[in-house]
């Protein structure tokens, strides 16, 4: 009967790891996916301070089972010292390891905290290309003042191109998050923040926003395309086409609160859209609540 | 901006309008609280119940309130928590599922809001109430009738959030409600006023609270009991009533000129007019941050006392867990700011506080360790606290490690706000939090009730508890990896989400079976409580001094107060066979009961309800009538009543005879 339990309890979680294996293995598991280069070095990151932790938790587990067997008090021949309390050795072990784990990931994390920095430039042959992003309630704003053209809820790069976000927010917090290219950044109204990423694979990534920020939140996502130069240039030209323009104006209708917006494409964006979203929370006249809420 | 607005200030018949699921829960509160009171009615239990429990002082019967109300918050915010793995089991790709998204971010504020306020602060001022005054061979608290203010304070807040369900609606800004969503742009309606209001009165209370048991951790231990002698739940209690001193005005303030900007329209945390709302979120934070350590830190302290006790051996290290105590008070307000890595504060004060944060990881380690040490060479006897010690470990380490993950900044750009960080934080506050309350509740069950709890239903409830925290979490570490952000109502369908989103759903059905298997062990245990009687006192063969007296204990707790000369002094005595030396019974007073915490509580709650719903009369009322309370309690001078030899059990008569 005991054994038959043992056997049990080892083959059920076999099963489910199996089971649970074989779900995930077609799936897009975004973190470990990284399809740019800074996403790639947050993945290795993760996967090195989880290996670290293995030395910590393996100890924890086999001294905690170990021990939970042999000094059960149904086995009355193992050793009993009631009175057995402090051990020098021991001791300095459990400040010691732990002390030694966390100086080696301290070091790591200074580094790696500075290394990708999301506001440091990405150093490459290619020039960077520059894009303003607005979080609204509730879809994304992407103007790129190089071509001076926007786009809603569509963000599309040149491959292996450095790309330098300018984030700021006409709604409450949101913060930005493509999983396969870079890590997260908060979106503030009258703030600018920045990320800085490249896509290494052509493909399509989700984006989405990971700060709550009223109804729409959840409906709250884009895709980011990683294209060829050529279809960079395309799209610039689709956009082009486009028979709406940005400008204060039209910005002001888009700034009114929607719901799962679908991408729409802008020919022309004005130069000063960017600087007028973020001003109108800077400014000190702006006191009142009916002229800060951007209608 | 409306300041005050005629007698019933923005209340109107609109607030009393709900759908349809919010009308079954008010339905179901109403409807529960009228049973209530008609089996009250019925048994003529009215009178007892005012005098045994409404106005007690005494610690245990408000220890055992705080309880009661954690229970029924906890089983609410559960349901909460099933609701919201149910939206997210079924609104893939065209489905919208059975949940407005306003209500469904309704649920996840109120579900992370009345869980830690309600469910975890309760059950852990509950045990430190019950605790703290036996193991430190104390009659009472410090300030006893402070402590049943502080304790209808926190009654007061809950009514106050539960109000909301019936009357407006709650925050959905989340638990923290950040501005400028939490403002009144954006945020127009009560909610926020609701969750304001709610956490300012239980905040004030257990402010109270924390001043009330460091005075009496200073002042009441028994002779002999220096610090460096006290039982390690009454050194982890210290830390943490440390903390909340320290970190709770953090909250008080923070909250108040957000309501502030509500009410008055100023602009501490507006998005424009100069506000600045990633100061609120600094200062939130400096008092979230601690308040995850208040919680932990009893939890610690118990399965310390459990740990040794369950191993009839010395706790390993002593010294060491009172240094790492500390250590994490001090360190826990030097970390608040990896709650938000993303906002671009740079790279050297990102890199400050992720090693800040990973420093704090060492006292933790070193305690686990040390419990781990204490199980060497020790006699361990599995019932259902050490099982769920086992499940605190095993669990709470994986969370930890996760923890550690999160504070590398560039790791925590990839999993901050994703449901890696959901699964994290509830690794820490289920497994250890609520495991270590769970296992406290078990060990002291039999010294306030005389009687133990059933072992195999708990175990069962412990098992059926750790495997569906497994079911219920690892999904969520697993989804955030994939991408999935928390606080989501709806998602495509080619993501791949939907399966895990159901195996967390079933988890949260497993532990809602533990959570059945609990309620039915106090049930069963009730029916059979002459079996299960603790003649002894000693249930556990324990060590420390709550044991060396008669279950349940007494109101005064000693009718002579011990003296200490060994951190285990009960066991000790047990081990010489230690003779009562001769003592002279005294008279002593313990305070009587008191009405004043029920009503300066029910005035708070007028002040709060008057607040959210801007009615002035109502609102000086509360003040009014607070301020008055306090001036009769002050010049009450026949607060206390006499306990003489006559008053006493039968026990412990015999006890003094034998002595004498």
């Amino acid at each position: 009967m005991k054994r038959i339990r043992i056997f049990i309890a080892i083959l059920f979680p076999i099963i489910i790891i199996g089971v649970a294996y074989l779900y995930l293995k077609p799936l897009n598991i975004a973190v470990l996916n990284p399809k740019g280069e800074i996403a790639l070095r947050e993945k290795n990151l993760l996967l090195f301070a989880s290996f670290l932790s293995l030395f910590v938790l393996v100890p924890v587990y086999a001294l905690l089972i170990t021990f939970a067997i042999k000094y059960n008090e149904k086995n009355t021949k193992a050793k009993y010292s009631p009175n057995f309390d402090r051990s020098r050795t021991i001791e300095a072990l459990c400040w010691g390891i732990p002390a030694i784990l966390i100086i080696l990931l301290s070091i790591v994390t200074w580094q790696s905290s500075h290394e990708l920095d999301p506001y440091k430039p990405i150093t490459s042959n290619n020039p960077t290309l520059n894009v303003e992003v607005v979080a609204m309630d509730w879809k994304w704003l992407f103007i790129y003042p190089d071509y001076q053209i926007a786009s809603v809820n569509n963000l599309t790069i040149p491959i292996n191109t450095p790309v330098n976000l300018k984030i700021t927010s006409d709604a409450p917090m949101n913060q930005i998050w493509i999983p396969q290219l870079a890590g997260q950044v908060m979106t503030m109204p009258g703030m600018i923040t920045q990320l800085n990423l490249i896509g290494n694979t052509k493909g399509s990534y989700l984006g989405r926003s990971t700060n709550i920020s009223g109804s729409g939140f959840a409906g709250m996502t884009f895709k980011t395309n990683v294209v060829s130069d050529q279809d960079f240039n395309s799209m610039i030209a689709m956009s082009r086409s486009s028979n709406k323009i940005l400008n204060i104006a039209s910005y002001q209708q888009l700034s009114k609160p929607s719901e799962n917006v679908p991408i729409s494409y802008y020919s022309y964006a004005s130069a000063d859209v960017f600087s007028y979203i973020y001003n109108k929370y800077m400014s000190s006249s702006n006191v009142n609540i009916s002229s800060s809420m951007g209608n | 901006m409306i300041y005050f607005a005629g007698i019933l200030g923005l209340l109107n018949v609109s607030a009393f309008k709900h759908d349809i699921i919010q009308n079954v829960g008010v339905a179901v509160m109403g409807l529960s609280a009228i049973f209530a009171i008609l089996i009250i009615t019925y048994m003529k239990k009215w009178k007892w119940l005012f005098t045994e429990w409404l106005t007690s002082l005494d610690p245990k019967k408000i220890g055992l309130m705080y309880i009661f109300v954690a229970v029924l918050m906890l089983l609410k915010a559960g349901t909460d928590a099933g609701m919201m793995r149910l939206q997210q089991s079924i609104s893939v790709g065209n489905n919208q599922g059975f949940l407005s998204s306003s209500h469904y971010q309704q649920i996840f504020s109120a579900h992370g809001t009345t869980m830690i306020f309600f469910a975890a602060m309760g059950l852990m001022f509950g045990l430190i109430n019950i605790g703290v005054p036996l193991l430190i061979g104390a009659r009472d608290v410090a300030f006893p009738f402070l402590n049943s203010v502080s304790f209808w304070l926190f009654v007061a807040g809950m009514i106050l959030l539960n109000t909301s369900l019936a009357v407006g609606e709650f925050s959905g800004a989340g638990w923290l409600a950040y501005p400028p969503l939490s403002e009144l742009q954006f945020s127009p309606s009560v909610g926020v006023d609701y969750w304001i209001w709610s956490l300012q009165i239980a905040g004030i209370g257990s402010l109270l609270s924390g001043i009330n048991f460091i005075v009496t951790i200073l002042k009441n231990r028994a002779k002999g009991m220096n610090l460096m002698k006290m039982p390690m739940f009454v050194w982890s209690v210290f830390g943490s009533m440390t903390l909340v001193v320290l970190a709770f005005p953090i909250l008080t303030v923070t909250i108040t000129l957000l309501y502030l900007d509500r009410f008055l329209g100023m602009h501490f945390f507006t998005a424009g007019g100069g506000g600045n709302p990633m100061m609120y979120v600094n200062l939130i934070w400096a008092w979230g941050h601690p308040e995850v350590y208040i919680l932990i830190l009893p939890a610690f302290g118990i399965f310390s006392e459990i740990v040794a006790t369950f191993s009839k051996k010395r706790l390993f290290g002593y010294t060491s867990m009172v240094w790492a105590i500390w250590a994490i008070v001090l360190l826990s307000f030097t970390v608040w700011l990896h709650h938000f890595f993303t906002m671009g504060s740079g790279s050297d004060v990102n890199g400050f506080f992720g090693i800040m944060t990973m420093v704090i990881a060492i006292p933790t380690g070193v305690k686990i360790f040390n419990w781990i040490f204490t199980m060497y060479r020790g006699r361990i006897n599995f019932s259902s606290p050490m099982i769920y010690f086992m499940g605190f470990i095993l669990l709470f380490s994986i969370g930890g490690v996760a923890g550690v993950l999160l504070a590398v900044p560039p790791v925590d750009f990839q999993l901050n706000n994703s449901l890696f960080l959901v699964a994290h934080f509830h690794s820490m506050i289920v497994s250890g939090v609520l495991f270590g309350y769970f296992a406290g509740i078990t060990y002291w069950f039999p010294k306030i009730f005389g009687f133990t709890l059933k072992d195999i239903i708990g175990k069962y409830a412990a098992y059926f508890w750790i495997i569906g925290f497994i079911f219920a979490f690892v999904p969520l570490y697993i989804l955030g990896i994939m991408g999935a952000t928390r606080r989501m109502n709806h998602y495509s369908n080619d993501l791949g989400f939907q399966p895990l989103f159901i195996v967390a759903g079933l988890g949260v059905g497993i532990i809602g079976l533990g959570l059945f298997m609990q309620v039915l062990q106090i049930f069963v245990s009730i029916i059979k409580r002459k079996q299960l009687q603790d003649k002894t006192g000693d249930p556990w063969n324990g060590r420390t001094l709550e044991w060396s007296i008669k279950s349940p204990a007494p109101e005064y707790n000693y009718a002579i107060l011990p003296e200490v000369k060994y951190r285990d002094q009960f066991w000790e005595d047990k081990q010489i066979r230690y003779k009562m030396t001769k003592k002279q019974f005294k008279n002593f007073n313990v305070p009587k009961n008191s009405y004043l915490g029920l009503v300066i509580a029910f005035l708070a709650f007028c002040v709060g309800f008057a607040a959210i719903w801007h009615i002035l009369l109502l609102f000086i009322f509360g003040i009014v009538g607070i301020l008055i309370a306090i001036i009769y309690r002050s010049l009450d001078e026949n607060t206390l009543k006499m306990i003489t030899f006559d008053d006493l059990t039968q026990e412990d008569k015999l006890r003094l005879k034998g002595s004498n």
